[in-house]
């Protein structure tokens, strides 16, 4: 239950990060399209909440979210290509 | 720089081995249309050419290719990681395996090891953005080959499915590139020179004036 929460949370940031990726390239060519712009900005926002919190309860998704005290938290996060079950 | 994201762009989770299926896709890891190629092709393009969105954009798909490498290879390790050597036997997979046991390597379908006269970084950003628009269709018919032969398989279709309409956006991204390097021209010198070579005086279509 937990690890399916988990992989729905993962699957949500794949689809918010889509979005900015897909954008990012549309900007790269329509760099003054201002409807585009807000669409950006929105959604970097939301990705970063998802990010941080995502980190705070399963592990972290980047080195920036891996602070660590007991065990180094980075080096045990799953491994991306692996079978989830 | 670089950052590393610990997920995948777009989830695989493939159940079962598949030793057949794995050997075609490899292709698209480091066969000639596929992802490392790709990828190299733009992040090695990138520094010479003249005009910084352009060098953007070939930044921003040059790194998403990587990300698609990165699918690609866990499609491949899921379809073998669990591979029994009766398989191994079996399907064709023996002469891969003596060399690569179940570690990836970047290959074509038929053997042919990844080389880096699969891409061209020719310094000229006009022949390099044809280059690149025409990288993106023969990955997409790639991929649309590999669709017909997993067709029976949903769990391999959809991350595949996901790569070939990538290429589609990147054909036309690039095309867009293209049509920003062209506004940088004018009618007179629009082929007549390389804007990231050439200056008014070595010009080598009009040695005349």
């Amino acid at each position: 239950m937990a690890n399916n929460d988990m992989q729905c949370m993962l699957n949500d940031i794949g689809i918010v990060d889509f979005t900015l990726v897909d954008l990012m390239l549309y900007l790269d060519t329509h760099p003054t399209c201002k409807e585009a712009m807000e669409y950006y900005n929105h959604y970097a926002k939301v990705k970063n909440k998802m990010m941080k919190e995502f980190s705070m309860l399963y592990f972290p998704l980047t080195k920036e979210y891996a602070e660590s005290t007991t065990e180094w938290r980075w080096g045990n996060a799953p491994l991306p290509w692996e079978r989830s079950c | 720089m670089f950052n590393y994201e610990k997920r995948l762009q777009f989830p695989v989770n493939i159940k079962e081995n598949n030793a057949k299926l794995a050997q075609v896709i490899i292709s698209q890891f480091g066969g000639p249309d596929g992802e490392l190629a790709a990828s190299m092709r733009y992040l090695s393009q990138r520094f010479a050419t003249p005009y910084k969105e352009v060098a953007g954009l070939l930044t921003d798909i040059g790194t998403e290719e990587l990300s698609h490498l990165e699918m690609v290879g866990s499609i491949i390790y899921q379809l073998t990681c669990d591979l029994p050597m009766s398989e191994i036997e079996k399907n064709g997979f023996d002469k891969y395996y003596v060399d690569h046991t179940l570690g990836l390597w970047p290959q074509a379908a038929g053997g042919v090891p990844f080389n880096a006269n699969q891409f061209q970084s020719k310094g000229d950003i006009i022949t390099d953005l044809f280059e690149d628009m025409a990288a993106e269709q023969k990955a997409r018919t790639t991929y649309d080959n590999i669709l017909r032969l997993v067709k029976d398989y949903p769990d391999v279709c959809a991350p595949i499915k996901f790569l070939r309409a990538r290429e589609i956006v990147h054909f036309q991204r690039f095309g867009e590139a293209l049509r920003i390097t062209q506004d940088h021209l004018d009618d007179r010198n629009y082929y007549a020179f390389n804007p990231g070579f050439d200056t008014s005086n070595n010009s080598p279509a009009c040695g005349c004036k």
